[in-house]
């Protein structure tokens, strides 16, 4: 990451009219900002990780689709026929033994909705926000991830132009799952990287 | 319930499960619609005829088709009728709009954006 920034592309014009349509009427206690989320949160597991899940798997099978992933994120899910709705760049990011990868973002706009869909209520909190960055592994336990001491760990903060992805590490005894078995594994959250993929007991049946 | 309701009058992309959105504003400016119905501040049939002079307007523009053209209707249906109930003003809605923006522009990434 380098380093702090301002936050240098503006935010849409429909974005700040709806968050001051959204600031204003909570202020007047005409909405209730819980009730909204809880409305918005039925929606935002829908579509999206799905679609995440199947690209991480690919590259878990697929050695030279990774590095095209690795390489261009963007064009790899394109393959998928997955495309930014607006045309931002997105990163695929890869964990490894020595390297685990979490994803912030300051703005709700900022996730790679195209592949995860709607972010979740606490992505969007102010604490998950601030103390990420700040105390990232502290926040990774709290997620229930405890890395090794070794581990390197590298916050992501995505911008309005630049998502990123997680791709968390295949699970130890998967080698015999299929491609379709192992996007079971993928879970929302192990591709913000706040979590690791899921055993492969997770499988159906398995 | 009132979501139910809503989704009979007004035609919202939809799946099998509910409304389809594209970006967070979309079901942003959804949720927002529904919860001032529910809290009975204007009725699913006035909101249907300001939407639907929004879309019928959008159509004759020649403005696209789809999700994003769909919800830009609907957050217009929206600053419209908040300011026909007098629940905000069009003042309000401007300069909020760019303290939110001054906001955006002031704070490093990796903060919140708050108003001050």
């Amino acid at each position: 990451m380098a380093g702090n920034h301002k936050h240098s592309d503006p935010l849409p014009e429909t974005v700040l009219r709806v968050k001051s349509l959204e600031s204003l009427l909570i202020e007047k206690g005409l909405v209730e900002a819980a009730a909204l989320d809880a409305l918005i949160d039925r929606y935002e597991n829908k579509v999206g990780p799905k679609n995440g899940a199947k690209v991480v798997a690919r590259a878990w099978v697929d050695e030279e689709f990774k590095e095209r992933l690795l390489k261009d994120g963007s064009a790899a899910i394109a393959e998928f026929g997955f495309s930014g709705a607006q045309g931002e760049e997105l990163i695929a990011v890869e964990n490894t033994d020595k390297i685990h990868n979490v994803v912030v973002c300051t703005l709700c706009s900022c996730y790679p909705w195209p592949v995860l869909g709607l972010p979740p209520v606490w992505y969007k909190s102010a604490p998950y926000r601030s103390r990420v960055v700040r105390e990232p592994r502290k926040v990774l336990e709290e997620f229930g991830t405890k890395l090794p001491a070794g581990t390197e760990v590298r916050v992501w903060d995505s911008t309005a132009e630049t998502r990123y992805l997680v791709v968390p590490k295949r699970p130890e005894g998967t080698e015999g799952l299929s491609e379709d078995e192992l996007t079971q594994l993928v879970s929302r959250d192990s591709m913000i990287g706040v979590s690791e993929a899921l055993g492969p007991t997770a499988t159906k049946g398995g | 319930m009132q979501l139910d309701q809503a989704l009979e009058i007004v035609d919202i992309p939809r799946d099998d499960e509910g409304p389809v959105f594209e970006e967070p504003w979309q079901a942003q400016a959804f949720a927002i619609t529904v919860k001032l119905n529910e809290a009975g501040q204007f009725t699913w049939s006035e909101w249907a005829d300001i939407f639907g002079s929004e879309i019928a307007a959008a159509t004759q523009r020649g403005d696209g088709v789809g999700n994003e053209a769909y919800y830009l209707c609907w957050l217009a249906a929206l600053e419209k009728i908040v300011g026909q109930k007098s629940l905000l003003t069009v003042e309000q809605l401007l300069a909020r709009k760019e303290e939110w923006r001054h906001a955006a522009a002031h704070t490093e990434h990796g903060q919140p954006i708050k108003l001050s």
